[in-house]
């Protein structure tokens, strides 16, 4: 529509375009100058940092700090089994928060199909946890399991377990409240699914007598899978980098859960190792980068 | 037949939507017990069973509001003190014989987080107004590259940007500072608002805008007079997700303020009152904090499925 109009050769037209493109930069420089400037700019630099030894603690001294080591730092990294602890614990964590919202997401959103008065309150009431700050949200919970005070343990009878610094449970402290505070996102996604299945591949199931079971998964499931899918590749993103939940429940150092993103956080702005740290950055993209990947190839094919 | 059919499903119905009932009360379970004790007496606190029904106290909130100093054991107060005291210290003083010595931090850290959210958000919801018409308007050279380089800034993990930007900060003097914060946040905020905007101002009719165009308006005009009330509803609820997502953030603001800027997130769970970690107060506070966001979330309820996938599906 737009090339239609530049093609007109009137004067006052031309006049027109040429401030056209005026102000196309003028609405979209200042987006681009400052995402480079607070993004691009330093994704670069900590790539930079990541093979040196720098830190911020100490001021710069060229060949002592930041001495670069090149890819070395990378290889320690990689080969030290704390890191893989580490990882290991991030990737229990993300499996047990990230399964537990997509099922009790999918499974609320079924139950919500129901029309009925009030619903609408419902959902509402049910999505409030999701728009809290998660180290508030934290918290909360750490307040509600605590073993002397708290009605976790009360409500569920069990004695006096201390979920938020006794590390046997402290990992899945985090993950019952990131459940919480999160699987009305999966709902609410499920639902947006489950609204756009046409009703009449019901009806036609319905004339052929087809069972509730069968309905489901040849109607109800294939047809939300895409965006099942897409709630579970931004959770698994957001659960492997999340740490305010289980900062807000378990503080740091000792008492809080081997999660790779809270080890960052020590590493880089607690030990001030930036140079660790950067390089530690990298690698938590590199994973989050590939397993996206792999989400979105099935979902590119779920969508065929 | 049919008759029995209906019935069996009514009755269904009756009881998955009791259950609904019931699984959203459980739910709320965690929420209400905040709010519950954020009411508790101080001698209640700290009760096991843990304690639901009682007489509510104004306590916890005035003592989040205030730093106090514990009377030294044996002190009795004339009655004519206790009459001189102000309602507020009088309740303070009953339950947990403190006396108030000045305001607290709470005021602060709240007109902080406000201050840099509503600045921050307003800053987003321009630029990315302007950069989102440009988008959806305009045929822009490697358009669809830029959009997506947009994006990805956004999926970041914020700490392998935060290092550098800590550096850099620190050397600009924005390190703790109420303007680095809102830069800070307008860029984490930016390339959210300029995809849910596109999304928002590509709805809107191109033909209105070609007819002001005829009628001799400026291209600025029309963006001005024309899209900017249209997109209304969707620059409203963008400026309302931009709202919540600086308000609750607590990564970039634990690192980079430490008194003068910092906001309420990084702050609240790690202030012990000289009797250990207050949590009637800090039930208090947290409530206090949470109530924006929870308004919010119910003003948007609408339009939530189309923020939480940054514009992908519109319902």
């Amino acid at each position: 529509m737009l090339r239609g109009r530049k093609e007109n050769t009137s004067t006052e037209l031309q006049y027109r375009a040429l401030s056209d493109q005026a102000l196309i930069r003028a609405f979209v420089l200042p987006t681009i100058v400052l995402l480079v400037f607070v993004n691009i700019f330093p994704l670069f630099w900590s790539l930079i940092l990541s093979f040196s030894n720098f830190t911020a603690k100490f001021p710069l001294v060229w060949g002592k700090n930041p001495k670069f080591l090149g890819i070395e730092q990378y290889i320690r990294l990689l080969a030290d089994p704390a890191i893989w602890g580490r990882f290991i614990t991030t990737a229990k964590y993300v499996i047990l928060s990230v399964g537990g919202e997509m099922i009790l997401g999918f499974g609320l959103a079924l139950l919500l199909q129901i029309k009925f008065k009030g619903r609408e309150v419902i959902t509402t009431l049910l999505v409030l946890p999701m728009t809290m700050s998660p180290v508030i949200v934290g918290l909360m919970w750490k307040l509600f399991y605590d073993p002397n005070w708290g009605m976790f343990n009360y409500l569920l009878g069990l004695g006096k377990i201390d979920w938020a610094t006794d590390i046997k449970y402290n990992l899945y402290a985090a993950v019952i409240a990131d459940v919480w505070m999160w699987t009305p996102f999966v709902m609410l996604l499920a639902l947006a699914g489950l609204g756009a299945i046409p009703q009449y591949l019901y009806e036609a199931a319905e004339v052929d007598r087809a069972s509730w079971w069968h309905k489901f998964t040849k109607i109800t499931l294939p047809m939300v899978w895409p965006l099942l899918l897409v709630a579970l590749i931004f959770r698994t993103m957001e659960a492997f980098k999340v740490f305010d939940i289980a900062m807000g429940i378990s503080g740091r150092g000792a008492t809080a859960p081997q999660l790779l993103s809270i080890y960052l956080y020590d590493t880089a702005f607690v030990n001030w190792k930036t140079g660790v740290g950067s390089a530690l950055g990298y690698i938590v993209l590199i994973m989050i980068i590939a397993i996206t990947n792999i989400f979105i190839k099935y979902l590119n094919k779920a969508k065929q | 037949m049919a008759a029995v059919n209906r019935k069996k499903v009514s009755v269904t119905r009756i009881l998955v939507i009791i259950l609904i009932v019931i699984i959203t009360f459980v739910y709320m379970v965690p929420l209400l017990f905040v709010i519950d004790t954020s009411f508790k007496p101080w001698t209640m606190i700290k009760e096991w069973p843990p304690r639901i029904f009682f007489k509510p106290s104004i306590a916890p909130y005035i003592r989040i509001f205030t730093a106090r100093t514990v009377y030294p054991p044996g002190t009795t107060l004339t009655q004519e003190q206790i009459d001189n005291m102000t309602w507020y210290q009088k309740i303070v003083y009953q339950e947990s014989n403190e006396e108030i010595v000045r305001r607290g931090d709470f005021p602060l850290r709240y007109l902080n987080s406000l201050i840099i959210t509503v600045v921050s958000t307003a800053i987003t919801i321009l630029m990315a107004t302007f950069a989102a018409y440009a988008f959806s308007r305009f045929k822009i050279r490697g358009k669809n590259d830029i959009l997506f380089f947009i994006l990805s800034t956004r999926m970041l993990p914020a700490v392998v940007v935060l290092i550098p930007i800590f550096l850099m900060f620190r050397k600009l003097g924005l390190g703790d500072n109420h303007i680095g914060m809102i830069i800070l946040y307008t860029a984490f905020n930016l390339s959210f608002a300029v995809w849910v905007l596109k999304g928002f101002i590509d709805e809107i009719p191109i033909e209105y805008e070609e007819a002001a165009m005829v009628d001799g308006y400026t291209r600025f005009q029309t963006f001005w007079k024309i899209i900017v009330p249209q997109a209304m509803t969707g620059i409203a609820a963008t400026a309302v997700f931009c709202f919540i997502f600086s308000w609750n953030e607590f990564g970039f603001a634990f690192i980079m303020t430490k008194s003068r800027a910092q906001t309420i997130p990084p702050w609240l769970p790690y202030q012990m009152g000289v009797l250990g970690y207050d949590w009637g107060a800090a039930a208090a506070g947290a409530v206090l904090f949470i109530i924006p966001a929870l308004v919010f979330t119910i003003i948007l309820r609408k339009n939530l499925v189309r923020g939480i996938t940054f514009g992908a599906i519109r319902k």
